[in-house]
């Protein structure tokens, strides 16, 4: 209580001389806000602008894949003392199932760090219509797992997700090539003789051409008897909460299940750069922003001692102790730092809303709810260091010369 | 030294210097001593005036005193207690006590109001001031003839009444010493006797002991007690006659 009491006196103290020299005090605060505004705003829009490029790239892709290990050769051990000189021609990868997916399924659905998990048999097929022709990847899958995974029935621009019984989905770029509207048929042929037609019972668009050309969705046991992989799935999709655990994640459960893993952090990596170089220079930003208005407080409070100096050494010829001193400006330090980045938190947050509002709309910004006061704890935590060496320098003070500074 | 302390301090006593001496830039080449050796004693209720010309070491002297500046060599009294080995922090806390200062230039905060300026020797403390030490606040202001500028700010009144508020807050913690330099130095004759006699009349009513450093003869003489110094030495120190009779009257 009674150091509570203390710092109260100080702190009142401190407001009155802030309040006395107004002028100065809205200057740097209007400086602080600046600086705090640019860290709110550059900080929302960046990490806004990482959240689409990570929600975009991830909207059509799984966050770690499970693949049967790849096929290599077996050679038999030499005999001891005897030197082996091998001669090896990779082995070609032929498309083939994982082994007991089914149970390895049930071990992954488990998992408290998989969000989802899906079958999928992938592998490549003509796909013709009339003497039009193009190059596809079948995706046999079950719907309700896969959907868990890719929200594609969100991307949908014509029919719906339906597969199964001869129904197919397309992409849009694949039904603009063939000619193909919803109720029309595809042949799908995937070599040796084997080929069905397919009927278009839904028309989507990811937005990434790649996909929207080649990717046509079908029922699991289809695409497994097109594909000649009776029973057998190649991949296992999964989803996770944390999209940064994925490497991690990805090499706990490599060592658990042998299968090939990959996570979208492998597969993503000049994304992954791209974003950290990104984070980096808005640290960058702000780390100089904050350098900036630590200055602009320090050089402000330094003239404020010089200005006071007479009466710091009043203050301590009436029996103020130095720590006292050292308080009221620090606490002055603080409550720039305050003030100025409650205004320019503010600013900041008009400045997100603006743009979101009559911005160009390509992507929407989100304020995370800690970034304001988190910014202000910064401002006010950055005000009080500033304050540090002007406020040594007035505690230091000999009082029988500062009395009589002129 | 320690013989010293065990002598029985005699309670009316505030003030005592034993061979107290002040030397700047020590252990340099510049080194010059400007207090040589000093030995006085003050007592509750007395008014002394210190005189002297420029440079003996009058203003130097009253830091020393008021803890404000450490001595080179000797011991200083305060109340009975030696203050030569005290820490920063323990001088200070005895001179928010014990010691109230007037300067020439009256130094009011001037963010503060004439009332806040009064209290802010107690604020200081670290504590809200109570009733009882704000009505003592408004009583000498009263006492100085201000009450009615309690709330104003110290730039809205005059020199006069500014050195007037500097008394009031010099004497708001009941000081057992108060401490002047040349409190007159920067007003007109009327309003410096006006001020002058404020000194007189509290240093009666409170009963604290009061040093004040000044020029003026006339002044000087109204005391009870001068002390002369020059060159950093006391030369004369004696009562002045007439006062102490016209007080024993």
């Amino acid at each position: 209580m009674r150091v509570f009491d203390a710092l109260l006196v100080e702190f009142r103290i401190a407001l009155r001389f802030l309040s006395e020299n107004l002028s100065q005090s809205l200057l740097i605060i209007s400086g602080i806000g600046v600086g705090a505004a640019v860290i709110v705003f550059i900080t929302a829009l960046i990490t806004g602008l990482q959240a689409n490029i990570i929600e975009q790239t991830l909207g059509s892709q799984s966050h770690i894949r499970f693949t049967a290990p790849d096929e290599f050769n077996r050679v038999a051990p030499a005999p001891a003392g005897t030197v082996q000189l091998i001669t090896e021609t990779k082995r070609a990868q032929s498309l083939q199932s994982i082994l007991n997916w089914q149970e390895l399924l049930a071990a992954l659905d488990s998992q408290p760090d998989l969000l989802a998990v899906s079958p999928l048999i992938s592998g490549p097929a003509i796909a013709s219509r009339g003497v039009a022709r193009n190059s596809v990847v079948l995706m046999g899958m079950e719907p309700e797992r896969y959907l868990q995974i890719v929200g594609i029935d969100e991307s949908m621009i014509a029919g719906s997700f339906r597969v199964g019984g001869g129904n197919t989905v397309i992409g849009s770029e694949l039904a603009r090539d063939l000619g193909l509207a919803l109720g029309d048929k595809l042949l799908v042929n995937a070599g040796d003789e084997r080929a069905t037609t397919l009927q278009i019972a839904g028309i989507f668009s990811l937005g990434v051409r790649e996909l929207d050309e080649r990717f046509v969705y079908l029922d699991l046991q289809e695409a497994q008897a097109l594909l000649d992989l009776p029973g057998g799935v190649t991949v296992i999709d999964a989803t996770i909460a944390d999209l940064f655990e994925a490497n991690d994640i990805a090499a706990r459960l490599r060592a658990l299940t042998s299968l090939k893993t990959e996570s979208w952090m492998e597969t993503n990596g000049d994304l992954l750069n791209a974003l950290s170089s990104q984070s980096m220079s808005t640290q960058m930003i702000v780390v100089f922003v904050g350098m900036s208005v630590a200055f602009g407080i320090a050089s402000v409070l330094a003239v404020s001692v010089v200005q006071r100096t007479r009466e710091i050494g009043i203050l301590r010829a009436m029996g103020s102790r130095r720590q006292q001193i050292l308080r009221v400006f620090l606490l002055q330090g603080g409550v720039l730092g305050l003030l100025g980045s409650l205004a320019g938190a503010a600013v900041g947050y008009g400045l997100v809303q603006s743009f979101n509002v009559f911005g160009p709309k390509l992507f929407f910004i989100p304020i995370d709810p800690w970034l304001m006061p988190s910014a202000i704890a910064l401002a006010t935590v950055t005000g009080v260091l500033a304050a540090a060496a002007p406020a040594r320098r007035a505690a230091r003070y000999d009082p029988a010369v500062a009395i009589r500074y002129v | 030294m320690s013989e010293s302390q065990a002598t029985p301090v005699p309670t009316e006593e505030v003030l005592r210097l034993q061979g107290l001496r002040k030397s700047y830039n020590q252990h340099t080449p510049l080194e010059v001593e400007i207090l040589h050796g000093l030995d006085l004693q003050l007592r509750r209720g007395e008014l002394a005036a210190l005189v002297g010309p420029s440079g003996s070491g009058k203003s130097t002297l009253l830091n020393v005193i008021g803890l404000l500046d450490s001595m080179t060599a000797g011991e200083l009294y305060v109340l009975g207690k030696p203050t030569s080995s005290m820490d920063d922090e323990a001088r200070t806390l005895l001179r928010n006590e014990t010691i109230g200062f007037v300067f020439q230039f009256h130094h009011l905060i001037t963010a503060f109001s004439v009332l806040e300026n009064v209290l802010m020797p107690l604020m200081i403390r670290g504590s809200k001031p109570t009733p009882a030490q704000t009505e003592r606040a408004r009583s000498l202001l009263r006492a100085v003839g201000l009450e009615q500028f309690a709330n104003k700010k110290p730039n809205a009144i005059s020199g006069g009444q500014q050195q007037r508020v500097a008394i009031a807050r010099a004497l708001v913690t009941e000081p057992a010493l108060l401490l002047a330099d040349e409190p007159t130095g920067n007003l007109d004759t009327h309003t410096a006797g006006e001020v002058f006699e404020l000194f007189r009349r509290f240093n009666r009513e409170i009963g604290c002991a009061v040093l004040v450093v000044t020029h003026d003869p006339r002044l000087s003489a109204s005391c009870d007690r001068t002390i002369n110094l020059v060159d950093g030495h006391i030369v004369s120190d004696a009562a002045n006659v007439p006062r102490v009779q016209a007080a024993l009257q």
